[in-house]
């Protein structure tokens, strides 16, 4: 937000032009109007907030605006300037204690902030300054600077490439700590600049700074004296980003477009927004009934006080007068300072140790998550991040998961199982006996033991080599990358000589290697010139003229090349959909068969398709594109049109088949979150055949399972328009598995394997599109609900074909459904991220496409297999943990506050408090704040084993049952049962006061010290039952705290402080005990108030299949739990 | 708490959990193998069965039921005896005391009631007066005190805290003690007289020592100013209070129970709990093991009425009792023992019944699962 306020500051007037110029090294061009410096913001990287004078009233405001800091305020203020029972410091102390841990925190971690910005901003960097090098300090680099960097430094800010040291004008870049994707990217030089920097005169024209990392759209002109100036177009492949960094490459020059808060990476660094988690609203709620419940006891008390005091005598007998400011208060105002006064008595019962506790416990809890040793993956040496602990319950809550599928469900480690060229289909196999490398199988399709021609062989393969945008990787460069080339290298050593490539997708990798199994080997790209190496040894070149890139909307790619002899051919390869229309319709027959049985499979598919261009054409398609990059405006749409014109009437060569295996354990771990209730959904750009193989193979869809399909293709009807069929499809499904179903019980009674039929729904993005957005308004509601109606009842549910925003979309729309269940989804990717942050919860997973989702993730796992133990077990033990943390503390101060409440019919309404004051701040923090704490990072109800073995064991906690209404009754009734006993056994006690066997009296402090005490140990011993898993910190806390009860009486009542002004409690602890009266009592009153608790535990008769094993743990008797070594 | 914001340590690569969770020591290294951090602490993981709670409710069961039988025996050993003085009938003797009560008046008023005890009380006897519907535990009323002037502070003896008012000064001297508790202690006389079968009375002797905690007489009161042992002379800056008759030097003649050691006023200090309460007033003691200390008969109570308790419908009475080991006459604690040890005992016959039929049924019925 701070951010947003300060980019709107640096932008200034210039934000509302469309366009910044840019003067390269700040000379004035001879051709435009007077050369006007424009104001930029300089290359200051803020990311703290504070700076050490506003962080304390910056700080202070901040925590203030929470709720609940605010109300405690008010108390502290109200029990400053009113006259209240206790004393500011009661609260003050909790509070002030509060405010500060925070802002130490806060303080310190934006210290850290401020010492990462300085170490950005004083780094010194090489700026050209009228011909000569000087060292600057990063943050005064300006807009238009001519900047230096050599080889492994990271850039200081956006910067035009200029020049670069190597001969091609090309550099290598890294961009890992941006996109994570660690592969060399090419960055290119403008065209024509001149060698000599400092003659250099020219402006950039370029867009306003976006956070899009991959799109840039600018515009060069370049002054020459004496001739036309030359206008060049500047793209993505020019603009060097912040933080990326210098590989391979000596030194470049640029000029920086984009400074400080502008640059690209800084505007991708918007703050997440805020999850809250489904037990913080419970709290909220909570919250409210405790504060209406606070109110109506000092309303009630209020009434009362005036009513009691009406009758003659009472107000102000002769013992006890008013003083003359008391006479002289308006009545009115009496009345409301009583209410006020009341408010500060009864405040204890909205505890402010509760959100210290909650948020502790929350911060501390996650460390088992990345201490989880279960988590580690030994190949990529990490294990899991927690990224918020703010959601760690609600892992224990999921209802929906969306996963991904490549990468998160698959491992994304592609490998080349077979072609098909021309119709024939070709299996490789590691042992083949011919020469040529080719083994051809006997397919089903194809009984006759054929070959396709040499020719087409040669032709097919050569597309492979060269339709691509794999890189070879340099010898003897950098070792870190070796691991990253790809894990087929590992897996399977190669009889060829070892040979590393970098692509962005692994797919590509894949076929280069496919096409070098069976003889024709890439060799690189150099200077614009592709080298490959064929199955005679010879090495052929080929000019490459132009890269049609991929993108998911068309769902290709092509490259053009010229051949040797001059020819110019166009290779594309794509999805079957995207090429199909665009080959010669008979062609595709042959080849569909085999692309359709592969997908079945589970295989990834591709089609490839060339074509010869003709000079003419080639001069068509030339100047198009060229046209098209060069626009400013709508290039985007200006090049896929060029590209869909380029790429038609091609002809069809073959079809891969790349095999995308299942991550580990992938099929256990959807079979366990199914177990536990939650409804997976898949979400995945790939095309329906291959999602659907995998999601069989992931036992997401069974034998059983009833296929309900919403797909473009289901919706072809002769008869009826797209639309109408939508419709009458829809119906049909929702009769069929939402009205026929028999009626579920709901809640976690229900039993999954009942005999009803399962279905699973399939559905596609165009589809998807249709549901959501019809052609009328009217339709849209009705789509959608039967639509969610739909999937609801389904055990799985696919969609596949989506885009990246069509994933967020299906998980806002479960997210907003009714009931508004807990979602959670997984991917690995950065077309996960979208869907990622629409969940309530957020996983990435660390695999091969960059650190994205990671980032944008709460919980980062490393493999998908991980996802079961982080929910069944972890979810579920935080669920547990906290929910009873939150009802403990509510109830722990209900019974601390009933008995006050309760006193104040005994004396006179006067908001006498029955605990000293020390006792009523201790209380909460010191005597019963660390077993609830301890319980709540320890605790373990049913071990880990058995969460995991039995997934059931989930939906017992599902749907928040811990903290729904009427478990919080439960609390709540126990909280007043207690209150209520305590505070009459004691009333009943003093009916005679002399407790003392030499007959001396007890005071109203020992009144209240002997309820306190009961109290303290009743809520502990509470605490202590329902403790399922003792490990000796359980002990020491529960048993210490207790203690500490006992010595703190002791000490507190020993001495007669100096800077107390009453003694109230000088010695009470200790005559207390020698009374035995009052032993017998507390001992009473424990066991009493305990009695309905045990006997409820007994009595609750055992659900649920872990009944009968944790009884077949020795109850009462240590468990040494195994280690797994 | 976590919430992730844009930091510049990530430019470098260091994808690290904005607040240190995660940090990169914990990224790069597996993680410890140590049973905390696994959450494999070795642990006792008792459950409670119907099995295990069954011995624990005839336990407390048997243990309750004989010590509310013998708190109740205790308890009705206690030889109490109670007689209001407060003079509201006009049957009462002390009707015109409570009538014509003045707070300037200069001449006691006084008046004798007579009453017979039926039984002899053979140990010691404590002697109580008890007042009704006064709230010494009213707020305005609790914290009016100097517990530093009552701790011999010579400048809060001259000086009295401010929670005192309206009772902190006195024609423009302090007033000492100071606060509403002291202003009202408690100021009637009670004497106890025997009487003889044959006419003659005698006074029964009273202690007036030990009436007070040990550690409030010794330590938490004090006299200004210990070393000068003439009391005038260290209070002859202060007023005394306004409703007292007379100094608070001049409480007794014995100086080890004079000024703010004075027991009764110590007692008197320590404020009771609920508006109806008792306070000890002496100790007659037993004088040997032939007699009992107050044998059966009659007897007659001589009260000096000095203290007001008309005005807010207050009730005072005199109260005779012997002290056991528990303290004074109290049925309370024994039944509730006996309830609850019955109780206890209850559920653990139906927890055994429960528990015996249907224990096995529950195990079988697991097995399908």
């Amino acid at each position: 937000m701070l951010r947003r306020r300060l980019n709107r500051l640096c932008g200034g007037d210039e934000k509302r032009v469309d366009s910044r110029t840019i003067y390269v090294g700040h000379r004035p061009c001879p051709d435009t109007e007077a050369f006007i410096p424009s104001k930029f913001c300089d290359n200051r990287i803020v990311s703290s907030k504070y700076t050490v004078w506003n962080f304390l009233p910056k700080n202070l405001f901040e925590q203030f605006r929470r709720i609940a800091n605010f109300y405690f305020l008010i108390i502290f203020l109200v029990q400053v300037i009113v006259d209240t029972p206790t004393s500011p410091v009661t609260s003050g102390l909790p509070l002030f204690f509060v405010i500060t841990v925070t802002a130490i925190k806060q303080g310190y971690e934006d210290c850290l902030r401020h010492k990462a910005d300085n170490e950005v901003n004083k780094y010194l960097v090489t700026v050209l300054e009228d011909g000569r090098s000087v060292k600057k300090e990063s943050e005064k680099i300006k807009v238009g600077d001519v900047v230096e960097v050599v080889e492994d430094e990271t850039f200081p800010c956006d910067l035009i490439l200029l020049q670069s040291s190597r001969e091609d004008g090309t550099c290598f870049v890294t961009t890992a700590s941006l996109d994570g994707e660690s592969n060399h990217k090419t960055h290119y030089t403008v065209p024509d600049t001149e060698k000599d920097l400092q003659a250099l005169t020219a402006t950039i024209e370029c867009e306003q700074p976006q956070p899009d990392l991959y799109k840039f759209v600018g515009r060069m002109h370049i002054y020459k004296p004496e001739q036309e100036p030359a206008v060049r177009s500047l793209g993505p492949e020019n603009l060097l980003l912040k933080g990326a960094t210098l590989k391979n490459t000596k030194k470049i020059y640029g000029v920086a477009v984009y400074t400080g808060m502008e640059t690209k990476m800084a505007l991708n660094y918007q703050g997440k927004s805020q999850k809250r988690s489904a037990v913080e609203k419970s709290i909220n709620a909570f919250l409210l009934v405790y504060l209406c419940i606070l109110i109506s006891k000092a309303v009630v008390c209020t009434t009362l006080k005036y009513v009691w005091q009406s009758k003659e005598g009472q107000d102000e007998p002769w013992y006890n007068q008013k003083t003359q400011k008391e006479k002289d208060t308006n009545m009115y105002l009496k009345m409301f300072t009583d209410f006020l006064s009341f408010m500060v008595l009864f405040n204890f019962i909205i505890p402010v140790s509760m959100y210290v506790t909650v948020e502790m416990q929350k911060f501390l809890g996650s460390f088992f998550i990345t201490w989880d040793k279960d988590f580690f993956d030994p190949e990529i040496q990490e294990g899991a991040l927690v990224n918020t602990s703010d959601l760690n319950e609600e892992l224990g809550q999921v209802e929906y998961v969306f996963t991904d599928k490549t990468g998160t469900l698959t491992q994304n480690n592609m490998e080349f199982i077979e072609c098909c060229i021309d119709g024939f289909q070709y299996k490789h196999r590691d042992t083949w006996s011919e020469v040529d490398g080719f083994t051809v199988t006997d397919g089903p399709v194809n009984k006759l033991q054929q070959k396709a021609g040499q020719e087409k062989e040669e032709l097919f393969l050569r597309a492979l080599c060269l339709c691509h945008t794999v890189q070879v990787k340099e010898a003897g460069s950098e070792e870190v990358l070796t691991d990253q080339v790809d894990g087929i290298d590992e897996m399977r050593p190669q009889l060829e000589e070892e040979r590393g490539f970098i692509a962005s997708s692994p797919d590509e990798i894949a076929l280069v290697k496919g096409a070098m199994k069976y003889g024709f080997t890439f060799l690189g790209l150099e200077s614009k010139s592709m080298k490959i190496k064929n199955r005679e040894n010879n090495i052929e070149e080929y000019k490459l003229l132009h890269v049609l890139n991929f993108d998911p909307v068309r769902r290709r790619m092509s490259v053009i090349v010229q051949t040797k002899s001059g020819e110019t051919l166009l290779f594309c390869k794509g999805a079957d959909s995207s090429i199909f229309p665009r080959v010669k319709p008979e062609e595709v027959d042959r080849i569909r068969m085999h692309v359709e049985r592969n997908a079945t499979e589970g295989y990834r598919t591709l089609c490839v398709a060339f074509k010869q261009l003709s000079a003419e054409e080639y001069a068509v398609a030339d100047t198009g594109l060229r046209e098209a990059r060069l626009a400013l405006q709508d290039r985007e749409e200006k090049l896929i049109a060029v590209y869909n014109q380029v790429e038609t009437g091609m002809s069809l060569i073959g079809a891969t088949a790349v095999e995308d295996r299942l991550q580990e354990e992938a099929a256990e771990t959807m079979e366990a979150l199914q177990g536990a209730g939650m409804k997976v959904w898949v979400l995945t750009g790939d095309k329906m055949e291959t999602a659907k193989s995998t999601c069989y193979a992931c036992r997401l869809f069974q034998r059983g399972t009833e296929l309900l399909e919403l797909t473009l293709r289901t919706l072809e009807d002769e008869r009826l328009k797209r639309e109408e069929k939508l419709r009458e499809l829809l119906q049909e499904y929702h009769r069929k598995a939402v009205q026929d179903a028999p009626p579920v019980k709901a809640g976690v009674t229900r039993s999954w394997s009942t005999a009803n039929q399962d279905y699973g729904f399939i559905i596609d993005g165009a589809t998807l599109s249709i549901v959501m957005n019809p052609q009328h308004e009217v339709d849209a509601s009705q789509y959608k609900s039967l639509f969610l109606q739909i999937c609801q009842n389904c055990t799985a549910v696919l969609c596949c074909r989506m885009a990246p925003l069509q994933k967020a979309q299906i998980v806002k729309m479960v997210k907003t459904s009714k009931g508004s269940p807990i979602t959670l989804s997984i991917g690995d990717g950065a077309n996960d991220v979208s869907m990622i942050l629409e969940a309530h919860v957020g996983i990435g997973i660390k695999g091969k496409e960059g650190r994205q989702a990671v980032r944008n993730s709460d919980y980062a796992i490393p493999k998908l297999k991980h996802l079961k133990k982080l929910l069944l077990a972890h979810g579920h033990l935080y669920y547990v943990r906290i929910a009873h943390l939150v009802q403990y503390f509510f109830y722990k101060n209900l019974c601390f506050i009933l008995p006050q409440f309760l006193y104040q019919f005994f004396c006179g309404y006067s908001q006498q408090p029955l605990y000293d004051a020390a006792y009523l701040t201790m209380y909460n923090i010191c005597f019963t704040s660390m077993p609830i704490l301890a319980y709540s990072l320890l605790e373990q109800h049913i071990s880990i084993e058995i969460l995991l073995d039995n997934a059931t064991l989930y939906r017992e906690i599902a749907n928040n049952a811990m903290l729904r209404w009427r478990p919080f009754l439960y609390w709540t009734l126990l909280g007043i049962f207690q209150g209520l006993l305590f505070f009459f056994g004691v009333r009943f006690l003093f009916s005679n006061p002399a407790l003392q066997d030499n007959g001396q009296v007890f005071g109203n402090w020992s009144y209240g010290t002997i309820v306190f005490t009961v109290l303290v140990f009743t809520v502990t011993l509470k605490l202590a039952l329902d403790t399922r898993h003792w490990t000796w910190i359980n002990h020491f806390v529960i048993w210490g705290s207790l203690a500490f009860y006992v010595f703190f009486s002791f000490f507190w009542g020993g001495i007669i402080w100096p800077f107390l002004k009453q003694q109230r409690l000088y010695f009470v602890f200790a005559n207390m005990l020698s009374s035995v009266s009052a032993w017998l009592v507390i001992i009473i009153l424990i066991i009493l108030s305990l009695l309905p608790e045990i006997l409820l535990v007994v009595l609750r008769k055992p659900r649920g299949p872990h009944s009968r094993q944790m009884a077949a743990v020795t109850p009462l008797s240590y468990k040494h739990l195994k280690e797994r070594y | 708490m976590m919430a992730s914001s844009y930091s510049a340590k990530e430019e470098d690569g260091h994808h690290s959990g904005s607040a240190g969770l995660g940090g990169t020591a914990i990224r790069t290294r597996k993680p410890d193998n140590t049973a905390f951090k696994q959450q494999r602490l070795p642990a006792w993981q008792p459950i409670l069965t119907a099995g295990t709670v069954l011995p624990a409710f005839f336990i407390i069961g048997l243990i309750f039921i004989p010590i509310g039988i013998g708190l109740f025996v205790t308890s009705n050993n206690i030889k109490e005896f109670e007689i209001d003085y407060t003079g509201t009938d006009m049957s009462s003797p002390c009707f015109n005391c409570s009538q014509s009560f003045s707070w300037n008046s200069t001449t006691p008023c006084r008046c004798v009631l007579f009453f017979s005890l039926d039984q002899p009380f053979e140990s010691n006897v404590f002697m109580y007066y008890g007042l009704s519907n006064f709230y010494q535990n009213h707020r305005r009323y609790v914290k009016s005190r100097d517990d530093s002037q009552l701790n011999g502070d010579e400048r809060s003896l001259k000086e009295p805290s401010k929670e005192c008012e309206p009772y902190r000064t006195n024609e423009n001297k302090p007033i000492a003690p100071c606060g509403a508790i002291a202003n009202s202690m408690f100021n009637d006389t009670l004497d106890l007289f025997y009487i003889d079968p044959n006419g003659t009375q005698t006074q029964i002797p009273f202690i007036k020592k030990g009436i007070a905690w040990w550690t409030d007489k010794h330590v938490k009161f004090r006299n200004p100013s210990s070393s000068n042992p003439n009391l005038t002379a260290v209070f002859i800056d202060t007023a005394k209070p306004v409703n007292w008759r007379k100094p608070v030097y001049e409480l007794d003649t014995d100086p080890e129970n004079n000024g703010f050691i004075n027991e009764d006023f110590i007692v008197w200090m320590r404020t009771a709990a609920l508006p109806t309460f008792r306070k000890l007033y002496r100790i007659i003691q037993k004088k040997n093991n032939m007699t009992p200390t107050l044998p059966r008969g009659n007897y007659s109570l001589e009260v000096t009425y000095n203290y007001p308790v008309r005005s807010f419908e207050g009730r005072k009475r005199m109260i005779l009792s012997t002290i056991s080991w528990m303290g004074g006459k109290n049925p309370f604690l024994g039944i509730a023992y006996i309830t609850v040890g019955s109780i206890c005992f209850f559920l653990g016959v139906v927890l055994l019944f429960i528990h015996h039929k249907y224990g096995n049924r529950n195990n079988s019925s697991d097995i399908p699962n």
